[in-house]
């Protein structure tokens, strides 16, 4: 007979990668259950703070209730402290609130990108229990496995030993940055069954946010 | 995903025994597939009106599509008590909306943002509302008749789209409303979709019966007209005499 099973993976790819000023969080819109697609356009990139954007995939339902937690919780950070939450502070919080749910997770792989206090673009990379460490550029998601490797070999500095230290940001211009992103979303699709359809990219930096859009393969 | 297995077995020990708690472990009696579009002048939602207790057909009369205050219409397929639970919910939070008489009124957004926490919020007790609920409506907003068309499931997963299918609906309805559905239907058009939908679950979904309702709503209100047959075929050669010209028949 049916079996409850709290948990499904509606499946899914988010990336980010930051640079010396700016910050592009990207995911596809593809949202699926099984073999099947549900939707084609919907969104995995929640707007936290003003320079700080969430990009999530994994189970939809838990996704949602932790965006909207963190959104409320910023609110009140907003409220007490007269000014909206830093990206490495919306950092901290998410990880402690993964773990709060240490023994029940919320099944959400999640990278959190934006500009940190000094203006320079930072990414942070989660497992669903809230570890989490500063990085130059992170995908999660089931596409993650495709895409880790070629930003590996375009992003990372071959030893860390280098001085300045490469990763942190990449040299990278945005609209470079923008294309390697969009190449590596389009190789993850031909392979990934649970990524296509379309792109969302979104572009952080001193003047604001903005929101770009292409198609992805949609079988 | 240790936490979780240890609920679970716990669980129906404590059923058995001392504390007496109680969920939803299986489906009883089911509905089948809800299938619902959006079309010009609102959002149009059809289903069959059978219920099945496992492979019987144990209901034949059950109306699985109900409207919810002025602005929306839901439909709700699986566990058909769970269903009416949820039609509980919603009777409270519509009365309570309508008691403060201050001129707002729930739109479809508005309810099915609440059945979704109300899902995700059961799952989290390990207590689900066995269901996939389709909501839809239509409500004038500041950039005018704004349609919506959402759906959610047992575990809260929801999202919103300009045509939903439920349960198996989901297989074989979802393809032919992705290449067929336009922006532009009219009520006429739209229904001749949604029965060539209700057609292909009639002939391949063995759990559904040819008795269906369509409902509609618009700025005017919602409809849900009576139930009615649709024509099936089942007239081919080949069913006339299935053993014609097969070697070893008697």
């Amino acid at each position: 007979m049916a079996r409850f099973d709290p948990y499904e993976n509606n499946g899914g790819t988010c990336v980010a990668v930051a640079g010396a000023d700016y910050c592009v969080v990207a995911a596809d819109t593809r949202l699926s259950v099984g073999y099947s697609i549900l939707s084609r356009r919907h969104s995995k990139i929640a707007h936290l703070a003003d320079k700080c954007v969430l990009a999530s995939s994994g189970f939809q339902g838990d996704i949602k209730a932790l965006q909207k937690n963190l959104s409320a919780k910023e609110l009140l950070y907003e409220h007490n402290h007269n000014k909206k939450m830093s990206c490495p502070a919306m950092a901290q919080l998410l990880s402690n609130t993964l773990y709060y749910k240490r023994f029940f997770p919320y099944y959400a792989f999640n990278v959190l990108g934006g500009l940190d206090s000094e203006g320079k673009g930072c990414v942070f990379t989660y497992d669903a229990v809230g570890s989490y460490e500063r990085t130059g550029y992170s995908a999660q998601g089931t596409g993650a496995t495709l895409m880790m490797p070629v930003l590996d070999k375009q992003l990372k500095s071959r030893s860390p030993l280098i001085l300045p230290a490469r990763d942190a940001v990449t040299p990278l211009s945005e609209s470079d940055a923008v294309d390697l992103v969009k190449d590596v979303f389009a190789s993850a699709t031909e392979r990934d069954i649970y990524t296509g359809d379309s792109l969302e990219i979104i572009v952080i930096n001193s003047s604001g946010t903005r929101r770009d859009w292409i198609e992805l393969r949609k079988d | 995903m240790d936490g979780s297995h240890a609920n679970a077995a716990s669980a129906p020990a404590a059923a058995g025994g001392g504390e007496g708690m109680q969920r939803t472990l299986n489906p009883y009696v089911t509905g089948n597939s809800v299938i619902a579009m959006k079309y010009k002048d609102g959002v149009i939602m059809a289903c069959d009106t059978g219920a099945s207790y496992g492979s019987t057909l144990r209901y034949k009369s059950v109306e699985r599509i109900k409207a919810v205050g002025k602005h929306s219409l839901i439909g709700g397929s699986g566990e058909f008590s769970d269903f009416q639970e949820i039609l509980r919910y919603l009777d409270e939070l519509t009365l309570s909306d309508h008691m403060w008489d201050d001129g707002n009124s729930l739109g479809p957004k508005e309810i099915h943002a609440y059945l979704t926490r109300v899902m995700y919020n059961r799952r989290n007790k390990f207590d689900p509302l066995w269901n996939s609920l389709v909501l839809g409506g239509v409500k004038r907003g500041p950039k005018g008749d704004e349609k919506y068309l959402g759906m959610v499931n047992m575990i809260g997963t929801h999202f919103e789209e300009n045509h939903i299918a439920t349960g198996f609906g989901n297989h074989m309805a979802v393809p032919i409303l992705r290449g067929e559905w336009r922006e532009d239907l009219t009520f006429e058009e739209a229904v001749k979709l949604i029965e060539k939908c209700l057609l292909v679950l009639l002939y391949r979904d063995r759990s559904s019966i040819n008795k269906f309702q369509i409902a509609k709503i618009t700025t005017e209100g919602s409809t849900i007209y009576p139930p009615y047959a649709l024509k099936t075929n089942w007239g081919f050669s080949a069913f006339e005499n299935p053993s014609q010209g097969a070697v070893g028949t008697w």
